[in-house]
């Protein structure tokens, strides 16, 4: 069935079948492999993207169901000589070891720091109304769908913090 | 110079971007098959009948293989040949490949595998350790026994004992880049293989066994593994073979990568124990003999087992000295996963062991945990004579003349040798020796231990804990120290070797390559590091590529810590051959001695004159003179006889402790890690943002371990854990509140690359110190012994509480 996607600012028009997740369509028909498989059933946050500006797991949904909307990648988040600052500071603060839970982490975060900015409270966030400051405790809780099996997950919160920090 | 310095992970900017290429990610040559395999059903029995006719009908299916078809060697085990890429007629777990689905796509070829209609005959499954020892089904004749001293009776005449029992679950490695591998035939038969493996060599060994070619004929390349924890020392060779034998096949390249919840029930784990304890100790906490029986669930085929439960029995002292020490290993068949290499590689369980009898020691005398570790420890490398400097008589395998056994790998951690040598270790310091007999030479955990006990404030904390304990009746606070003290080296003496490509171009540019392989631990920028150095270049001017089997042959997994200090001494070699052959060139150019010529800050100066690196590559070259040079590196003064465990199988010990706080609610058991503070010793430091790194990550997948990480088989042999959503890994709200990681400031005694050590696998152990400060905060219940089994998961938790509380 065709399916028209937006993909990091470009329109595509795929053929699927109907079965499709999102993550095969963009890691098999589209060759965007930067967003990772770890789990394919939602639990690991490898496979996270952005949909509309939300973040979803990208193996979760299926590519159909999304007819119409603005994905946005890894591949679409910097420019080689641009990094946003997120991933400069995933950089420079060593983010990962094996680097197979980045993309998701840092597609996770760009998103999850929207979420902030807009006041959207957490589970851990004391005023509901108030808006969250971006405590280690803040930053674990909204990022806890996104595993990381080396236990990068210091340096994780040091990147975001400072990508936060210099962004607000 | 390039080395000591915290340097970001080379491949950063390529994992930010999500442009860093994994197996997987490696863009498909047109018309690339995909495979699948079929799995078995039972845990143990006959497949009476096989109708695989529905398999071939199915949509996009281009061939099934069954164990007959296969060409040549259906076999992937890395020691015995006792595990056939493929069942036949018997089969020994849920989950053992039964045939080979290769199919136009991944799904086609995963959809096609459930359609196999298969009549099993199932035969009694032995699954657990008393079923094992009951049918006596077991590797190896019997159990080994190493012996120092008499202990049964130094036990039995000490004024105090202790006995009793530890379990401990497996682990799932749960490396996020599942195992994946895709072959792509070449002219003439030849095959190229991509793999994700820490041992390409074994990759390449079996594949030319499978396709019937000598092993000139397979390249295997490996440039990253998003993450391994030896799960990917022996458990990609099904895959990669598989690959192989389907693109001979059908002249196709294939591919292969299992699905998470196939990649748990086929692959194996870390082995679970259970160990036996017995020991004497006087008033102070002093032991006087041990007595340890561990029993190891090795799985169905005998993979790295022996080994593992080698270097268990070999961490049963961690680091205190026994005076008189039994130890006694089963090494288990069952019908479950072949148990496998895992982080630590058993020294984690042998560890835990003697943790446990501390901590059993402390509660009986009702002294502080702490001292009695600390009593026990192994005497201070301060108060030795001056180190041994005698080389020992040369046994090494190199003067062995017996030509080994046609067929056997002989560089997997599997080709145990079976056979005795005379292994008489030099001990001229008078160093305490372990219960194998290698002087403990440069222990430095007294000053380790008392630094750490400063730095997180331990006697303070431990008086506050007790007293919030005394208040609070719902929750109860924990803490404890645990040491490591792990010995760094393969335990298979030969594997301590390790070989090194370096080429200078007339641009001044490196290429670098080496026999080690990247699955995060940051190997490839270490010896990137060194290679810089050694030229005086900048890291940029290092080109790190892919491990290839074409380009330095014959190399062991990237393994037992020893991928730096292996691989960073081959390069240093095979740079300072190439620097040296410029420096001998400008040298006789300006009429100077060669140590005239240094190299630094990407310049070559000779006396007063000074050029590029690149003008000093160009005049080497217009000589004709080689720019390039193979490096080559093994470990000295290691010799160990596995069988009577006498000998010195460690280089060095690298050492580590973790202060670690936690609070449990006694209602639900469930508990959080307040607080850790970690000490750990790198020697000098190659790199030490990637050496904290290591250490905090260890550090986590080790508390992991021995608390939420639960592996669980249910009556029929099934996993059911097999999926993140069963199988809890720590997540990042799982990494303590407050978490202090520092360097211990000191080199290596012993003469490795720049004097830093190993960092691989040591710190997971100082995950132990969460399970005995759980251990801590249950005792604060009430007076009995928490006996605290692993992983300790707020069920047992909870049990421990009820059964402190009962006082038993
Ligand atoms: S791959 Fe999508 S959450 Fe794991
Ligand atoms: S860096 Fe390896 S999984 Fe996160």
């Amino acid at each position: 069935m065709q399916t028209n996607l937006t993909i990091n600012g470009t329109p595509q028009r795929l053929e699927l079948d109907p079965r499709t997740t999102l993550l095969d369509a963009l890691r098999h028909h589209l060759g965007l492999t930067g967003s990772k498989k770890g789990c394919d059933h939602g639990q690991c946050g490898a496979c996270t993207v952005m949909v509309n500006g939300r973040r979803i797991n990208a193996c979760l949904t299926l590519a159909c169901m999304h007819d119409g909307d603005e994905v946005t990648t890894i591949e679409g988040i910097g420019q080689p000589d641009n990094l946003s600052p997120l991933q400069q500071a995933f950089v420079s603060e060593d983010g990962f070891q094996c680097g197979y839970c980045t993309p998701g982490q840092i597609c996770s975060a760009t998103a999850m720091l929207e979420e902030v900015r807009n006041g959207w409270p957490s589970h851990v966030t004391d005023d509901l109304d108030g808006g969250a400051d971006l405590t280690t405790e803040e930053i674990s809780e909204r990022m806890s769908g996104n595993l990381c099996r080396c236990s990068a997950y210091p340096n994780i919160v040091e990147a975001i913090r400072k990508a936060a920090g210099e962004n607000a | 110079m390039s080395v000591s310095k915290p340097l970001p992970h080379d491949s950063g900017h390529l994992h930010v971007q999500g442009t860093a290429r994994y197996v997987d990610d490696i863009p498909s040559p047109q018309g690339t098959l995909h495979l699948a395999f079929g799995l078995s059903q039972i845990a143990h029995g006959r497949i009476a009948e096989i109708d695989l006719q529905p398999v071939r009908d199915a949509p996009g299916v281009v061939a099934v293989l069954e164990a007959g078809d296969l060409p040549h060697s259906n076999d992937v085990s890395p020691s015995v040949h006792d595990e056939p890429l493929l069942s036949g007629h018997s089969v020994h777990y849920v989950g053992q490949p039964v045939f080979l689905v290769v199919a136009t796509s991944h799904l086609a070829a995963r959809k096609a595998a459930r359609m196999a209609r298969i009549d099993y005959q199932p035969r009694d499954a032995i699954l657990t350790i008393e079923e094992a020892l009951d049918a006596d089904a077991r590797f190896e004749e019997g159990p080994r026994i190493w012996e120092k001293g008499d202990a049964e009776e130094a036990i039995d005449t000490a004024p105090h004992h202790v006995e009793g029992r530890i379990e401990m679950g497996g682990q799932e490695h749960f490396y996020l880049e599942g195992q994946a591998a895709m072959a792509w035939p070449q002219e003439g038969g030849d095959m190229l293989v991509m793999s994700s493996t820490q041992h390409p060599t074994e990759i390449q060994h079996k594949v030319a066994e499978a396709i019937g070619r000598p092993m000139h004929a397979v390249r295997v390349e490996t440039r990253r593994m998003g993450g391994g924890f030896g799960g990917k020392e022996s458990q990609g060779n099904a895959l990669a073979v598989s690959c192989a034998v389907a693109a001979r096949l059908t002249g196709k390249p294939c591919k292969m990568r299992y699905d998470r919840d196939d990649d748990m029930i086929i692959t194996g784990k870390r082995h679970d124990f259970r160990i036996d304890y017995r020991a004497g100790f006087d008033s102070d906490g002093l032991l006087t003999g041990v007595d340890f029986i561990h029993y190891t669930r090795c799985g169905w085929a005998q993979d790295l087992s022996l080994p593992v439960a080698d270097r268990a029995m070999l961490h049963s002292d961690n680091a205190y000295h026994l005076p008189a020490a039994r130890i006694e290993s089963h090494r288990l068949r069952t019908n479950t996963q072949s148990a496998t290499a895992f982080r630590g590689f058993g020294g984690p369980q042998g560890m835990v062991g003697i943790e446990r009898v501390m901590d059993h020691v402390a509660h009986e005398l009702g002294l502080d945990p702490v001292l009695v570790r600390q009593r026990n420890f192994y005497a201070p490398a301060s108060v030795l004579a001056q180190p041994a400097s005698d080389v020992p008589k040369d046994n090494s395998p190199e003067n062995n003349a017996e030509p080994p056994e046609a067929g056997v790998d002989l560089t997997s951690r599997g080709a145990v040798a079976a056979s005795s040598q005379d292994a008489a270790v030099p001990n001229a310091g008078g160093a305490q020796t372990t219960p194998y007999g290698q002087p403990v030479e440069d222990f430095i955990l007294h000053e380790m231990t008392e630094s750490l006990m400063q730095s997180s404030d331990y006697a303070a904390r431990r008086a506050k804990a007790a007293e919030w304990n005394a208040q609070n009746p719902i929750l109860k606070r924990g803490i404890a120290m645990t040491p490591v003290k792990f010995g760094i080296s393969f335990t298979l003496t030969h594997l301590n070797q390790a070989g090194a490509l370096v080429h200078v171009y007339q641009d001044g540019s490196v290429h670098l390559n080496h026999g080690g392989t990247e699955m995060g631990q940051g190997l490839f920028l270490k010896v990137a590091q060194v290679a810089a150095a050694r030229f005086g270049l900048p890291l940029e001017a290092v080109k790190i590529t892919a491990t290839d089997t074409a380009k330095v042959p014959n190399t062991s997994a990237t393994a037992a810590s020893s991928g730096s200090d292996l691989n960073g001494m081959a390069v240093k070699t095979a740079c300072d051959e190439i620097a040296g052959r410029i420096a001998a060139h400008l040298a006789k150019l300006h009429q100077l001695p060669a140590d005239a010529v240094t190299f630094a800050e990407g310049r070559v100066h000779v006396g007063e004159e000074s050029y590029t690196f690149e003008e000093a590559a160009k005049l080497a070259y217009e000589a004709r003179i080689s720019l390039s040079a193979t490096g080559f590196y093994k470990t000295p003064k290691v010799q160990w006889d596995r069988i009577k465990g006498q000998g010195r199988p460690f280089f060095y010990f690298a050492y580590g402790a973790a202060v670690s706080e936690v609070v449990i609610d006694t209602l639900t058991g469930e508990y959080r890690i307040l607080r850790a503070d970690i000490l750990h010793d790198c020697g000098a430091s190659l790199n030490p943002a990637i050496d904290i790194g290591q250490i905090e990550g260890g550090y986590v997948q080790g508390a992991g371990w021995l608390t939420t990480e639960e592996l669980v088989w249910d009556d029929d042999g099934r996993l059911r854990t097999h999926a993140p959503s069963t199988y809890k890994i720590p997540a990042i709200g799982d990494v303590p509140e407050v978490f202090n990681v520092a360097l211990w400031d000191g080199a290596n005694r012993e003469d490795t690359i720049y004097r830093s050590k190993a960092v691989g696998e040591p710190p997971f152990m100082l995950g132990i110190s969460v399970l005995m400060a759980l251990s801590d905060a249950v005792a604060a219940c009430g007076t009995g012994y928490p006996a605290l089994d692993a992983p300790a998961t707020p069920e047992r938790v909870l049990a421990a509480v009820q059964r402190v509380r009962d006082g038993v």
